[in-house]
């Protein structure tokens, strides 16, 4: 069988067999204990510095934040930045719970639909289950209240996240995935701004396949 | 389907010299790269010791390689996909064909894979009757002109604007003749345009993998453009094209390797989209694949343990050695002849493909050891290309010239006193001869260097006689 032909190939080159029980057992410690290595200090700062952090660093990487009050506050800002940006006012959003409980009847202009998106959506609507402040990136693992469509196939995605998800590092996010979604999704994107490429003559151009627009808008929920 | 030709590397090499656009491309490229990195790498501190790590997190999981993969394919079938073990190409080749006719596709998509080069799936797919349409902007294009990529992450590294008209024009023969392109912008814009479709038809789509996890089952794609989330998303099948040593344990090993991989590649922070993908489609998912399969590959790498070249295994095809190689800098990646440029290329190509067929290329450095400088998972890579010289000269494929002349050079350093009187009296002798000019336009046996530069005469006497001299008079005062 190929496989053992390529583990016994393997065992060959480091002259051995099949590793002893008690190393692998040691190795399955290891995998479940996951230790983390060196963390970079820029993003150990008190938690409002670590928002902070965050929102420069998606602005760094050309996607844009706005920051408002509470949950009832989001739909003005969604429906402000879909007129300024001269988009059409009907995104399809995730069947979030958190984004369900929005007063989006506040802007009866908005016209919401839910569930994943078509080739045809031009603007979607994601929950933003965390965010790391070390690059400015967003973590949208997938479930059937956060279709991945939504992140990819739209020409602006809007993330509407609570800035007490905002962490410092990429260890954190994680720790936060494995307590509350118990195992790994089947996909779990980290998003750093807005789809680009230079693949021309190795400059940058935004917008190749994914989102030519990436706007998060920002709920200072907690440490104000 | 391309035939490697790296056996043809100096022929290759020179032809590249003198292409015109080529060296327009490398002269606008050629330092971009460097600078983002140093700007990049200049932002984190900690950059070093994440190199230590990453090199450490490496070392810790080529030995324990056997075990991981047993544990990784354990995770990925409890999460509902399916690994395909395959030894060498024709495997993998197969079992990817497989998988595309149970599910009866006509389309593919593709996501940029280096895997992908080099199995040279997409002419294996065409000849079977199913089209693969590559998605990576710059694969696309490598894809419209029926080319190898050039460089392991800008693939056509070697194109210009209006290389990137022409193909265009040429291939997109539904749009309308008279359309403008002013911009890169308008390229873009085209190429999403055109794509969207394929994204929206294909049957199956086929991505490479950063990493697979063992902790998790998963496999990791980093891109920025969206292309590879797009064509492992929409389909209903997903197949994983990775080799052996993409494994790495734990989620927070792959996290500490992510950290010096963008910024050694791109010079970016993070890259856009680092997606990690763990089995199919799961009950009330909305989308997503119904279908998921890892083509795992050995193809070469298990005879590598245990080498000298095991250290090469590290690699996680970032560029960072090309961008700074002043070789690949003349050169570009198409005169290495096959999959992989540059220095990473001279070192793993003569594995994959020979010795034999790829000897040249590991002479194809100055050992300027700048490749190594920059490795973020720290490859001895001139000390490797040291070995492969040594193996090619060993099963004497050293081209005689070579060989002759270094038995002349050997005769002579094995007798010290024979070589400083040699070397004197050949200084002394060009000095003389060059004593108006201070310089030579042509000198035989010397052709191909004054062909393009003047060889300057020697002035004075050589190191060991001026050193002995000053030797002397120290030990006089």
């Amino acid at each position: 069988m190929t496989k053992d032909a390529i583990l016994g190939a393997l065992r060959r080159g480091l002259r051995r067999g099949p590793l002893p029980e008690d190393q692998q057992a040691m190795l399955r410690g290891r995998l479940e204990r996951h230790p983390r290595h060196t963390i970079p200090a820029r993003s150990r700062l008190p938690h409002p510095g670590q928002v902070d952090l965050f929102a420069a660093n998606v602005e760094k990487e050309f996607g844009t934040v706005a920051r408002v009050a509470t949950a009832a506050d989001v739909p003005a800002a969604v429906a402000d930045y879909l007129a300024a940006q001269n988009l059409p006012a009907n995104p399809i959003m995730a069947p979030h719970p958190d984004l369900r409980a929005i007063p989006w009847s506040s802007r009866p202009l908005l016209e919401i639909r839910e569930g994943r998106a078509e080739g045809t959506d031009m603007v979607s609507i994601q929950h933003g289950f965390a965010a790391i402040a070390e690059t400015g990136t967003l973590m949208l693992p997938s479930a059937p209240v956060r279709p991945t469509t939504l992140n990819v196939l739209t020409d602006t995605e809007i993330v509407v996240l609570r800035a007490s998800r905002v962490v410092g590092a990429y260890e954190e996010a994680w720790d936060l995935l494995r307590a509350e979604m118990g195992g790994m999704p089947r996909n779990v994107m980290l998003v750093t701004g807005p789809s680009r490429s230079a693949d021309i003559e190795q400059a940058l151009e935004l917008g190749a396949h994914g989102p030519r627009r990436l706007h998060v808008v920002m709920i200072e929920d907690g440490d104000g | 389907m391309h035939v490697a030709t790296s056996s043809a590397f100096k022929e290759n090499a020179h032809r590249a010299l003198g292409d015109a656009g080529l060296q327009r491309a490398l002269a606008r490229s050629g330092t971009s790269f460097i600078a983002r990195r140093a700007s990049a790498v200049a932002g984190l501190p900690e950059f070093e010791q994440l190199r230590d790590t990453a090199r450490d997190i490496k070392n810790h999981t080529l030995t324990n390689l056997d075990f991981y993969l047993e544990e990784y394919e354990r995770k990925v079938v409890a999460a509902g996909g399916t690994v395909h073990w395959c030894a060498d190409a024709d495997q993998a080749r197969a079992a990817v064909l497989a998988i595309c006719q149970k599910a009866g596709a006509r389309t593919v998509t593709k996501g940029k894979s280096m895997i992908g080069e080099e199995l040279a799936i997409n002419h294996h797919l065409e000849q079977h009757g199913i089209t693969p349409v590559e998605t990576d902007l710059g694969e696309y294009i490598i894809q419209l002109r029926d080319e190898l990529p050039s460089h392991i992450i800008a693939p056509a590294f070697h194109l210009n604007m209006d290389d990137w008209e022409e193909a265009f024009r040429k291939s997109h023969t539904d749009l309308p003749a008279d359309r403008v392109f002013s911009e890169r912008r308008d390229i873009l814009t085209e190429a999403r345009t055109k794509l969207r479709s394929s994204f929206l038809a294909a049957d199956v789509g086929i991505t490479g993998a950063n990493f697979l996890i063992a902790e998790t089952g998963s496999s990791v794609i980093v891109t920025n453009e969206g292309n590879g989330d797009l064509t492992q998303t929409l389909p209903k099948v997903h197949i994983v094209l990775a080799s052996i040593e993409k494994m790495v344990p734990t989620i927070e090993d792959c996290t500490s390797l992510l950290r010096v991989l963008a910024r050694s590649a791109t010079g970016q922070d993070f890259s856009v989209y680092t997606t990690f993908s763990t089995g199919a489609r799961r009950p009330g998912d909305l989308d997503g694949p119904e279908e998921y399969h890892v083509v795992l590959v050995d193809n070469g790498r298990s005879a590598m343990i245990g080498t000298e070249f095991q250290d090469m295994l590290r690699c996680i095809r970032c560029a960072a050695c090309m961008n700074h190689c002043p070789v690949y800098g003349a050169i570009g990646g198409h005169a290495y002849g096959w999959v992989y440029p540059g220095p990473m290329g001279s070192v793993l190509t003569p594995s994959l493909i020979g010795v034999k067929q790829a000897g040249q290329l590991p002479n194809a450095s100055t050992f300027c050891g700048k490749c190594e400088s920059v490795c973020p998972v720290r490859i001895p890579l001139p000390k490797l290309m040291r070995h492969w010289r040594e193996r090619e000269f060993e099963r004497h494929l050293t081209p005689a010239a070579v060989r002759w002349n270094l038995g002349l050079w050997a005769f002579f350093a094995r007798r010290p006193s024979l070589y400083r009187l040699a070397t004197r009296a050949a200084a002394l002798g060009l000095g003389w001869l060059g004593r108006k000019k201070g310089r030579f336009t042509s000198m035989p046996l010397a052709g191909g260097w004054t062909a393009a530069r003047d060889l300057p005469a020697p002035e004075g006497d050589t190191f060991f006689a001026r050193y002995a001299r000053e030797q002397r008079a120290k030990a006089l005062t």
